[in-house]
Parts: structure tokens; sequence; C-alpha cells
């Protein structure tokens, strides 16, 4: 853009056209009272304190609304503007409740600091008459209040829902003196469509919306969100060994500042009273505290007689890649197996089989940031908004600048709202979707016959099977009129750049792998991949489980996805770890169950996982677990799996350890040490390190993660670029190939990385869910996720407010199947599958089609995954834990 | 629900669906419905495409309209300076004692709406009443029982 000339209060200043006078004033460190102004939402004018003079024009004019225009000359301050703002200002502060000293934003409040600049005559404030009526708090919410009393009608909050949050959970109500800002129905705010994401309360200028805890942090430690993939940077405010707040760093291009409502209010699990504090080990039935001597010298001298093939590893995705590292080292090094595998079976092996397949590389093609820039996003399986609450906002952001989006998605789920074509298919019937897209693409000579003659193979084969998806054929399947399928096809071929995000709803299925590939060829179609906002994205669950997979606590993998049966990687890693190591490809997860079931497997070190809550046919897996000789788990609280474990090792939680997270976007991030380890709990590398020191191996004399991460990058060529210095302030996106590499933002952009550098088409047949519902099982169940809890719930179940907001498990169906049923909200019913039953609480929904019931799996009480199906998919070995067969009762 | 959202698509089908419609739809549908509920809001808000909190919004800034269901006789006893002298406390009661409820309410059978309101303009004729569009003045006792035939109340409507 270019620039133009201004003259503020007789000096001159050259701007950038197209800026308002405030911001032009403000940069150049001229100061203009302003209290509705804020410089991420668009200006609305109405408090009436930025008014300046311009040169000219007869009346005073807003500063935060007018345009600078060349050579324009403009007054900040004069009698009539000093009068005016005065009147305005004084008329605020009779109508504010006066509690300054009492006030939780003293010293940071706008109305505070535009008082002291503008001044208030006391004298006449006694004269004038409050005229707002008093309005009772809503302190509902169980993170912030909102006091009306001190509100001062902004609107910031209003707009920050708006335009940041995309909920409009709140706008002015009533007229007159009687404004209020409110949601629908003048409802609380905790039973509106608010989120609880907080980002109207950071913004708030005055006291009306404040936090419930906001003790000032003695220091401020910045680290890496906890809970998903996303991986937003946080900064922790800590008082003494308590953290206080949590803020969003405004500098970390994952987040720009922004979190949701786990991440700014879910913490208080890291200081909770039930944290482990000391090794407990069972005696009898009941578990008695040790020392750490005496713990560790049981277990080095009973996992002695396992090595090899009867012990299992299960790693964990919450833990550093540090801390990974080391338990996949132990694994193979100490005991000499492969054995070892982690919660990514559960949501994303299929991505890392299928795209490793078509694309050489498992991950997110590109940022989280490239998004918002997209000219089309296609949603598929992935309930952004509760999932990934900040991804969805670039979503939302897309969508205000104009990009398409569309949604496939079998329930109305939120992201609904802001498509332009929601494609409702049924349950399971993806592959048929997506090849029907293909189909429309090609039948409107969409394709990109450039990309797909240079970068790709397989394409005539491809195009073979796509004769068995004539549309209608897919419409029977999928229920979905061609028509809108043909819609989608075109918006999503021509409205490019078109990126694709997907999640649980694609993979978890029996067929999940294919659901992988089938996206894979859509992209290559179009060529929408290997370009800025163009590609496909696999969003990763929990907050390291790219991460736990990048540094090989996967069966088939060493630290890089270098194979365990490739001769030369085995060579690699014996001479790096002075050792020998086993080169027979490990058992995934799913079947290290089935092994220690049939007694193959007879001692499991299970790290921060909770699988009798996260594994599909939960019973089976108890039963599996209580066959085990030994079994020794580290978790920072005692979960209900670990409650099996014959060993308990205390492990310090995210916030007293150092690290680093890897997001979703291949981000390494820094986590950093807030505060000491409570009680004798310790990060979970030093723990395994500590154990294979007893056992006498050798290769675990590591005096911190700094040191560990030095070796990860020897040994990881994607790591390789990567140092502690390096991501001190903003993480590297690997693969980063040397010191001076700036990272890969985005994947495949001259070649993919297969073997030939060619992208691959595949062939695909569809296959149906391995269990449809029928006459004795009418119901389909699927699972999903709530925003305002995580995984199994070990953390966020022991955050008070995350509860109040979500306390039990609901399940959701269609109003219509309600009737049939005689259900009606709140009445506990049974859920009962083949594999079991559990009982929880109807919530009706239009959300839910008719003929499908869902539920999440945060709650231990409806353990869910006691009746998802275990079937699983023959190359991912991921469970079908999206649909399966379910009748419901009333108890 | 089902029902309600039936008469609601025939009561907005002359609407094409667009945002500058809020408030002539809100108008229909308290013309149609006599007030508008937070299920009507909530469609229209669908309808419109319109958040739910923005139809809200605008709704409670405007007098016209009603949150809560109205009877089909909307009773408003003048309170003005001259029908106040002229006994307009006296009449509220009066009628109050013949429908049965209280002022501000609406009876069950939403026969009646009874309120008090300001000057209604026509003090010559004070104390004056208002029954929907008609005007009622110089009331006394005889003319109010006359005016509100007691009726039992219905049991079986409340089924
Ligand atoms: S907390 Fe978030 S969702 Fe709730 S009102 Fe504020 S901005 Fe909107
Ligand atoms: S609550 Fe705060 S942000 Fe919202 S209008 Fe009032 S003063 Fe402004
Ligand atoms: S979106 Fe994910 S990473 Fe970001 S604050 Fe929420 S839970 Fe944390
Ligand atoms: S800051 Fe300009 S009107 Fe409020
Ligand atoms: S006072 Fe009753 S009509 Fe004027």
């Amino acid at each position: 853009m270019s620039d133009v000339n201004i003259i503020i209060d007789g000096i001159e200043f050259k701007t950038e056209a197209g800026k308002t006078i405030l911001d032009a004033a403000l940069e150049n460190n001229i100061y203009i009272p302003n209290l509705c102004h804020h410089p991420e939402l668009l200006p609305t004018g109405t408090c009436r304190m930025c008014l300046v003079e311009v040169e000219g024009i007869s009346s005073v004019v807003v500063a935060c609304k007018t345009i600078v225009r060349q050579g324009m000359s403009v007054l900040t301050e004069s009698p009539l503007i000093n009068s005016t703002r005065r009147a305005t200002l004084e008329l605020m502060h009779v109508n504010h409740k006066q509690d300054c000293t009492n006030c939780k934003k003293n010293g940071i409040c706008k109305l505070q600091e535009v008082t002291a600049f503008v001044g208030v005559n006391e004298n006449r404030l006694k004269l004038l008459r409050k005229t707002k009526p008093h309005v009772p708090p809503d302190n509902s919410n169980p993170f912030f209040n909102l006091e009306y009393d001190k509100c001062i009608l902004c609107g910031i909050c209003i707009r920050t829902c708006n335009e940041i949050q995309g909920v409009d959970a709140l706008q002015f109500a009533y007229r007159g003196y009687h404004t209020i800002v409110s949601p629908f129905l003048n409802q609380t705010i905790k039973d509106s469509v608010c989120e609880s994401c907080g980002e109207c309360v950071v913004r708030c200028p005055v006291g009306a919306l404040v936090p419930k805890l906001t003790s000032i942090p003695s220091r401020e430690v910045s680290s890496v969100c906890p809970y998903c993939g996303v991986g937003c940077g946080i900064l922790l405010g800590v008082r003494g060994d308590k953290i206080t707040n949590v803020t969003g760093i405004k500098e970390s291009p994952v987040n720009k500042g922004r979190l949701c409502v786990k991440g700014r209010y879910g913490y208080e699990w890291v200081n909770h009273s039930e944290r482990l504090k000391k090794p407990l080990i069972k005696k009898g039935e009941n578990f008695v505290e040790s020392s750490w001597d005496e713990a560790l010298t049981l277990i080095a001298k009973k996992l002695s007689k396992y090595k090899g093939e009867s012990f299992a590893t299960f790693s964990s995705a919450k833990c550093t890649n540090e801390d990974n590292y080391i338990i996949q080292k132990f694994t193979r090094a100490g005991m000499l197996t492969n054995n070892i595998d982690h919660c990514a079976r559960l949501c994303h092996a299929p991505s890392v089989a299928g795209l490793a397949q078509s694309f050489g590389s498992g991950a997110m093609t590109n940022t989280i940031d490239e998004l918002g820039k997209a000219g089309c996003i296609f949603a598929i399986g992935t309930n952004t908004t509760e999932s990934h609450p900040v991804i969805a906002l670039e979503v939302k952001s897309a969508k205000k600048n104009g990009s398409k989006i569309i949604v496939a998605n079998p329930r109305e789920i939120d992201l609904c709202k802001f498509a332009d074509i929601w494609l409702q298919h049924k349950p399971g019937t993806d592959v048929p979707l997506l090849m029907g897209i293909c189909k429309a693409i090609i039948n409107n000579r969409l394709e990109d016959k450039e990309f797909i003659n240079s970068r790709c193979e397989g394409y005539s084969e491809f195009k073979e099977t796509l004769k068995e998806y004539d549309l209608k054929n897919v419409e029977r399947i999928t229920g979905v009129p061609a028509g809108k399928i043909n819609e989608a096809a075109k918006v999503y071929a021509s409205m490019g750049p078109s990126s694709i995000i997907y999640a649980m709803g694609i993979t978890q299925h029996t067929h999940g792998t294919d659901n992988v590939l089938a996206i894979s060829n859509l992209a290559m179609l179009t060529g929408n991949i290997g370009k800025k906002s163009s590609g496909v994205n696999p969003l990763r669950g929990q907050n390291n489980v790219q991460g736990a997979c990048d540094m090989g606590a996967l069966p088939n993998f060493f630290p890089g996805y270098q194979k365990v049966s490739e001769e030369n990687v085995i060579k690699k890693f014996e001479n790096a770890w002075e050792c020998k190591l086993n080169n027979k490809t490990g058992i995934t997860l799913t079947e290290i169950i089935s092994a220690i079931d049939k007694k193959k497997v007879k001692a499991l070190y299970l790290v921060g996982e909770n699988s009798l809550l996260s594994e599909p046919d939960a019973n089976h897996v108890k039963e599996a677990l209580k066959k085990l000789e030994f079994f020794v788990a580290q978790d920072v609280f005692l979960s209900e799996t670990a409650c099996l474990a014959d060993v308990v090792l205390p492990a310090a939680s995210f916030a007293e350890k150092d690290g680093t997270f890897t997001n979703t976007e291949r981000r390494i991030q820094r986590v950093r040490k807030a505060l000491n380890p409570v009680g004798e709990s310790k990060p979970d590398w030093l723990i395994t390190c500590m154990i294979a020191q007893k056992m006498g191996v050798k290769g675990f004399e590591f005096s911190g993660a700094k040191e560990i991460f030095d070796e990860i990058s020897k040994l990881t060529p994607s790591y390789k670029g990567v140092t502690y210095e390096r991501i001190d302030k903003t993480g590297l996106q690997w693969p980063v190939y040397d010191k001076t590499h700036k990272g890969t933002p985005v994947l495949h952009k001259e070649k993919f990385l297969t073997s030939n550098g060619l992208g691959r088409f595949a062939k695909l047949n569809y296959r149906p869910p391995a269990e449809t519902p029928d006459k004795e099982y009418p119901l389909l169940l699927t699972t999903e996720r709530s925003l305002y809890h995580y995984h199994t719930g070990t953390m966020s179940r022991r955050v008070d407010g995350l509860n109040v907001l979500n306390r039990e498990e609901l399940v959701e169906i269609n109003p219509i199947d309600a009737e049939k049923y005689s259900m009606k909200d709140g009445d506990k019913v049974s859920v009962e599958s083949r594999r079991g039953r559990i009982n929880a609480v109807i919530k009706t929904t239009k959300k839910c089609p008719k003929g499908v019931i869902s539920m999440s799996f945060h709650f231990f009480e409806s353990p869910t995954n006691v009746i998802t199906n275990p079937a699983i998919d023959p190359v991912a070995k991921i469970p079908e834990l999206k649909v399966a067969a379910v009748r419901i009762k009333k108890i | 629900m089902l029902v309600m959202k039936e008469k609601l698509d025939i009561i907005l089908s002359s609407f094409s669906g667009e945002g500058r419609e809020l408030i002539p739809v809100l108008q229909k549908i308290q013309e149609e419905m006599g007030y508008l509920s937070p299920e009507a809001m909530l469609y229209a808000a669908e309808f419109l495409k319109i958040p739910p909190s923005n139809v809200f919004g605008v709704a409670s800034f405007y007098e016209q309209f009603r949150f809560s269901p109205v009877g089909k006789k909307i009773v408003m006893v003048c309170q003005g300076t001259a029908c106040h002298v002229k006994g307009a406390e006296k009449v509220m009661n009066e009628i109050s004692r013949h429908i049965g409820i209280k002022e501000g309410q609406t009876r069950e059978d939403m026969e009646y709406t009874l309120k008090g309101v300001a000057c209604i303009g026509c003090c010559a004729l004070a104390p004056c009443i208002t029954i929907n569009d008609d005007v009622h003045g110089r009331l006394t006792p005889k003319l109010i029982e006359k005016l509100f035939i007691k009726k039992p109340v219905n049991k079986k409507t409340n089924e």
C-alpha cells in the first residue's frame, strides 16, 4: 500500500494509506484517549473518547473510524474536544461502580487511563445523577464474572465473540439506560452458547468481565498447552509453587494469542491434591508407598526376566519428545524388543500408513496459519470446534475472508453454521463420498492434468475404478444428493487453493486407511497439494502425538520413521547406542492387548495412558491386563488403568519439566519447567533412565532434556537442524535439514517424499463398516469429543470449572428417535452393544441424524469404550471407534 | 415442537430469509402467535442466518415486542392523572375481581391480559380502559360488570 503524509498536532508523519487516524497516531506515539477501540477488532466509534478535529471539516470526527487522507491535518485537542470528552466521560463515571481499590483491573483499567488523561471534575460528578439501574452481576460461568455495574458498553466483548470466536454469544439488549450486554433471552452466560474461551475477558478494557481467579503471578514461563495437538503457545503465570493463570502468547504463529477454554482455564489439575507423589507398590490388594530405590530395585529385578518378545511398552502422546525418545530407546536397547506403541494407533495410524503410501509422509502438509488464507476448506470427519478449537478459529476467519467452506459430517456440527455446503453422509460411507467427488471433478473436466502427469503415478488405474462410483450409486450409498456432491466437487476443484482437514471421523474405521487414501486421491486429482494453503491436513489429537510418532514410539519405526526392519538402519542405531538390537517389527497396541490376553506378553510398561477408557471393548482390556505377570505404570495420577499395576511411578507434569512437543503442523516447540515436580515425582525421561541404569543398561546417563534432544537431532534426519537455541522463541517445522535450514512449512513442494518422488493414486473399493445396525441392535453409535474435556479426562476432569460446564456423559439422540423410544432430555438410559452395557443420560438434538446416537469417552462413570467395536483396519490396525451397533433402553 | 415448526414455516413463507427482514419477521410472528417465544426467535435466527443473540438484542430494543403470551383480550386500565383522580384504582380492582387475575397477569385460559398504562388520551371520558382496540369510558361498577361477564373457568381447558 502507498503512503500518505498527515499532520498531527502540527507534526508531520508518513503513514500507510487506509489506516485510521487513531492507528496512525498511536503508532507514532501520540496518545489519543480511546475505550472502544481494540487493535484486533473492527472499529465502531461508540465511546466518543477519540474525538479529533480535522482541518477543513466543521465538526469533530472519531479518530478510530476516520481514514487518513493525504495532507490531512489533525488536532487531538481543542476546547471543544476537551469539553465534549470530559462530559461523556463524566456520564460514564456516574454510572460506573466506584470500586477501584477493590477492582481486579485496578492499574490496568482503560477507564482509569483515559480518566487520568482527560480529567473529570469531582464537583460536577456529584451533581450528576446515576441514570443506569443496578443490575446484579452474572457469576454463572465457572471461570469469569460479568459485573454489569462496571460495564461501559464499549462492545468489545460482543465484537470479540463475533469477529474472533465466531460464537456470537453476546449482543447489546434492551434500550436506553437499560442497555446491557446480554446473551440470547438474557440467559446467564453459562446457559448461553458461550464456549468459555475467555477471549472477551482478556479484551474487556475495564473490570466488567474478569476472571474468577486473579492472583497476579510473580513470574511467567513460556511453554506449550498440554491438551490438544494444536499446540498453542502459553505463558504459565506462577506464584510460589502454584500456577496462577495462563495467557496465550501473541507472538506464537500457532495461536496468535488465542486459547480455548481448556488451554486458558484448565490448569488446576497440575496442583491437584490427587497428584501421585511417591512410588506405590502393590502389596496384596493395596498400594503401599515406597522409596524410589525400593521401587526401582523391584522393577529392575522383575523386568530383567522379560527381555525380548514377552515385554511391551505403551508410551504416551502426552509426554515430551525427550520422554518418548528415552522410552523407546529403553524398550529397544534395554528390553530388546520393538513392542512399543501409543495412542496414535487409536487416532491417526491410518494417516501415517495412508499418507505415507500416497505422499511418503504422514503429517499435516501445511501450517495452521495457511488455513485462514485458503480459497476453499474441505472439513471431513472433524468436529474442529470441539476437538481443535483454535484451528476452528482459522476456518472461521477463512470464511470471513471469503473462502468457501465444505463440511462433510453425519452430524450437524458447529462448523455447519459456517459451511457453504454441508454433505451429510451416512457414517462409514466416506470412501464412496470422496470417490464420488473425484468422479464429479472428472465429469466436469476440472482435474489438474498437468499436475497428474508430472507429479503422480497410478492415475489410469485409479480412473478405471471410478466407474463404480457414478453419482446416482454414490447417492444411494451415502445418502447425499448427487447434485450436492457435484456442487462440492466444483467448489473444491475450482476455488483453490483448497485445503482438506480431517480427523478421527476419517481414521477410526475398519477402512480408515482407505479413507485417507481417498482423501489423497482427491487432493492429487486437483493438484491441491504442495502449495501454500493447499494440502491434506490430518489434525492430530494429543498435544504431542506427532512427536511421539516422530520419536519412534511405534513398533515398526526408529525415530524419524526409519524402519526397524532395514539392515542399514539397525546398524546405524546399534552403532549409536552401542548395543545389539532386535530387527523384528514389534506388535501394535491392539495386538499387544491380545498378546497379553494370550499370555505371550507377560510384562508391561505403561506410561501416561489410560487404556481402560481409551481402548475399544474395555472390559476385555481389563481382563487381559489382569493376566500380566508384571505391570509397571507411570503417570501423574492414579488412573483407572494404573490401579491394575504392580508398581506405580509418580511422573512430573508438563509444567514441571523441560522438553519439546511437536504439534499437529510438525512444529517442534519448547516446553519449560515452571514449577518443581510435586512430591517425589520426576520427569518421565528421568524415571526411565533410572530404571535402565538400575538394570545396568548403558546409554542412559543424561543430565537433562537438552542433552537428550541433542542425541535425537543427531539420529533423526528430520530433526537434524533443530537445537534448543533455535527454537527458543518460535518452534521450527520439520523437516529441518541442517543448522541453517528454516524448516518446512509446506510439504511436497517440488516432489513427494515417496521413493521415486511421485504421488501415488490408490484404487479403492467400498467396504461397509464391520458392524451395521440390525434388528437386535438398531441404532448406530458414533463417538465424539467435548470442548470441555480431554481424552479420558485424567486432567480435565480434575478442573472443577470444566466439570461445571460439562459434568456427565450425554447420549445425543435425534428428537424423532427419542420420541419413538418415549425418551426425553435428562432420562437415564442404558446403551448396550454386543460387547457390554453402560449407563448415561439422554440429550435430544437435531444435530444427530435419525438412527444415530453419539457419545464421548471422557467419563469413567460411563466408559463408552466398553461398548465400541474393536474390529480393526487391516493395514493400520486402528479399531472402528466411530461405528458400532447398539440398542438403548430407559432405566 | 414439530407443530410449532410447521406453523412458523407457514408464517414466514412470504419472506426470503435475508437479514434485513428481521423486524418485519418478528412483527409477523408476533401478529400470528401473539408474542415472541424463545423457539420462534431461534427459528427466526436460523431462517435469517442471524445469531440468536442479535435477534434478542433487536427484539428487546423495541417496546412493541412481547416475550410472553398475552390473552385474546388485552385490557389496559388507564392510570393517567385524570383517570387517577376519577378512581382508576377502583376500576382496576373491580376488573381484577371480575376476571380473576392481577395487574400484569394473563389468565390461564388465555382469555384476558390485564395491564395498567399511562394516559391513553381520552381524559374527557375518565376513568377509562381499552379492550384490544376499543375504548370504554366513564366506567361504573355496573358497566364493568357488563363488560366482563364472569365466566366459570372451564377446567377442561387446562388438560
Ligand atoms: S468467553 Fe468466548 S465464547 Fe464466551 S462470550 Fe466471551 S468470547 Fe464469546
Ligand atoms: S463487558 Fe467489558 S468489553 Fe463488554 S461492553 Fe462492557 S466494558 Fe466493554
Ligand atoms: S486449542 Fe488445543 S492447544 Fe490450543 S489451548 Fe485449546 S487445547 Fe490447548
Ligand atoms: S475509541 Fe473511537 S469511539 Fe471509542
Ligand atoms: S388520564 Fe386516563 S385517558 Fe388521560
